[in-house]
């Protein structure tokens, strides 16, 4: 499935938050198809390099190329243009409070097709079931919805376009191993049927070892390595053994070797 | 464009052949494009998925919608030449639409039930509301017994806000008010040449009505809304439940201070008004009914009675009462999501400015009947 075409490229980025610098001259790029973990100890940048990336936060300097655009000095147009190319899950979700999981995900339809509202409905519907969760909960407002049914929510509603790039921030945190681990299963799934490229944030080890091509690791500003799960673990360096030298680190690791 | 995408029939081959983007960008027009096609009303067909160059779920959605459309007149589909990916795509989508046996249907309920409903919904609000007014009560005498739990901090920054803060509009707004109604009612008095008894009018009007309505219904706009928005937050925070959880209630800490800073800001802003109202209309005699600061100063207490000033003060604290305990009760009902926090603050500023008026004018008969 993997590409040779990359869709992020990343050059030289500089970011400064309350004076401190988050990022240093930071490098890294996605290749299509491929599923991105990017992790880091707390306060590395993860979801900042992610909110750069979705031109929600401006960075002090360096390039940000997603499709073969500039991020950062991209006209309204251009990045409506990106913008319908991909989806985003927040960490929180971010479902509207107001509207019904249905309206919810019928809500990009309705502001960039011109999809008569019958076929918006069905199509809102299917990717509800694609996102694992039964038809009456389409009809609920996500108060009223558990937090991993939440969670599937907001990921129907990031795939509902069909995107090419998927966003996840911290997709499987706050949910019970077992929805967890269903949830990383249905990244799976969507990923190898819709041919989506993904880039995770996530610290969940298991999610990392399971569903990543490849992983990031941020610290002190930049991108220490960018390798997949078996030879990321193997870097020699301080931060990273850090990280995934603790117990639950190895305990994640044995887990996968053994399936 | 159209030369790619196009959907064509051929009815040697019974063959619908199936081109270019299968994307969702473009399922608006394969759409109509499908609409204009006729297809056979018997035997079978095949779908040729050969030259399709990129398909989505949508597109893969739409071409089952046909066949089963087609499944519907007995027309069976066969599907030919289609990438591996694709095959692969129209299964699962196809798995998915299955699951989805019925389609659900949320049924509108008739006028008669949306009556009912209403009229239920406001009851309960009106029976929460005293449960509340009750809760608070006994909440309010269990800590009299206990002055180490009064929150003298939380109490002092509510008057602050509440009070200090709230004083250059009041005054602004009750100085505009004296200017207007003096204006209004000289132009009157001059006519008859009884100028001087502006300041009849304009003591009795500004002390008893004027001044506690003006500043209760300012305070409403400022401060109820503040207390439901504030609380309200909190609750879907869930800063309640934790307060909760730690045994300290939420009246103690929360309510109980906001309502009693109320309670003594309330009074001391509606005498805050009185001056400027006065002070206002004072300006404005001098300027237009050359009415000297002497003169007017001089009439005042000898026309104005002390029970005006009392009678308007003593309605302040019963306004206080009803904005503040409305603002903390609408935050309290703030429910699950930001949509309920505004509405509640609507309601909450609505429902106070209301009472307040009700209290007003029950204020009014009951004094003319005491011959106050």
């Amino acid at each position: 499935m993997t590409h040779d075409e990359t869709i992020i490229d990343i050059k030289n980025l500089t970011t400064k938050m309350g004076g401190t610098f988050v990022h240093k001259n930071l490098n890294l790029s996605v290749k299509r198809g491929e599923v991105l973990g990017v992790v880091g100890g707390s306060g590395t940048g993860k979801t900042t390099l992610m909110r750069e990336i979705l031109d929600l936060t401006e960075p002090v300097s360096g390039s940000i190329r997603v499709f073969g655009h500039e991020i950062t000095t991209a006209t309204p147009k251009v990045l409506l243009e990106i913008q319908r190319r991909w989806g985003v899950l927040f960490q929180s979700n971010a479902l509207f409070s107001s509207l019904t999981l249905l309206e919810n995900v019928m809500f990009p339809l309705k502001e960039h097709t011109t999809l008569n509202a019958d076929s918006m409905r069905d199509l809102a519907i299917l990717k509800i079931l694609m996102a694992g969760l039964p038809l009456d909960a389409a009809y609920k407002y996500p108060a009223e919805l558990s937090g991993g049914m939440q969670k599937r929510g907001g990921l129907a509603r990031a795939i509902v376009l069909d995107p090419e790039l998927i966003f996840l921030d911290e997709p499987t945190a706050g949910l019970d191993p077992n929805t967890a681990a269903g949830f990383d299963e249905l990244i799976l799934n969507l990923q190898s049927t819709m041919g989506l490229t993904i880039v995770m944030v996530t610290h969940d080890l298991d999610s990392l070892w399971k569903v990543t091509n490849r992983v990031a690791f941020l610290g002190n500003g930049v991108v220490l390595g960018v390798e997949p799960m078996a030879s990321l673990i193997k870097n020699p360096n301080p931060l990273i053994q850090e990280f995934f030298g603790g117990q639950r680190g190895r305990a994640a690791e044995q887990g996968y070797r053994a399936d | 464009m159209t030369a790619q995408s196009a959907i064509q029939y051929d009815s040697n081959t019974k063959q619908l052949v199936l081109r270019g983007n299968w994307e969702i960008g473009n399922l608006s027009h394969l759409q109509s494009m499908l609409a204009s096609i006729s297809l056979p009303e018997k035997g079978d067909i095949s779908f040729n998925g050969e030259s399709i160059s990129k398909m989505d779920s949508a597109g893969a959605w739409l071409i089952l919608q046909l066949q089963n459309k087609l499944a519907q007149k007995g027309i069976q589909v066969k599907e030919i030449h289609f990438s591996e990916q694709a095959s692969k795509l129209i299964a699962i989508v196809n798995e998915k639409l299955e699951e989805k046996t019925e389609s659900l249907e949320i049924k509108k309920p008739n006028m008669f039930a949306i009556v009912g409903y209403n009229s239920i919904t406001q009851l309960n609000e009106l029976l929460s509301f005293l449960a509340f007014i009750g809760k608070l009560t006994s909440e309010a005498m269990r800590l009299i017994l206990y002055p180490s739990h009064w929150r003298w901090g939380s109490l002092s920054s509510v008057i602050y806000r509440t009070g200090f803060q709230g004083l250059p509009i009041i005054a602004l707004l009750s100085f505009l008010i004296g200017v207007v109604l003096t204006y209004q009612m000289g132009l009157q008095l001059r006519n008859y040449g009884a100028n001087i008894f502006i300041v009849d009018l304009l003591g009795l009007s500004v002390l008893r009505e004027f001044a506690p309505l003006i500043t209760a219904i300012m305070v409403s706009g400022r401060t109820g809304s503040a207390y439901t928005a504030s609380i309200g937050m909190m609750k879907l925070n869930q800063e309640i439940d934790a307060l909760d959880t730690m045994g300290v209630t939420p009246a103690e800490l929360l309510l109980i201070p906001r309502i009693m800073g109320l309670f003594i800001t309330l009074p001391l802003l509606t005498m805050w008004s009185d001056i400027f109202g006065v002070f206002g209309g004072m300006v404005m005699s001098n300027n237009m009914l050359g009415i000297s600061w002497y003169d007017f100063l001089h009439r005042f207490p000898q026309t104005v009675p002390l029970r005006s000033f009392i009678i308007g003060i003593g309605k302040a604290p019963v306004f206080a009462l009803i904005i503040a305990s409305i603002g903390c009760f609408q935050g309290m009902q703030v429910k699950n999501s930001a949509e309920s926090v505004g509405q509640n603050t609507t309601r909450s500023v609505v429902l106070a400015i209301f009472f307040i008026i009700v209290a007003d004018a029950i204020f009014s008969v009951m004094f003319s009947k005491m011959k106050l």
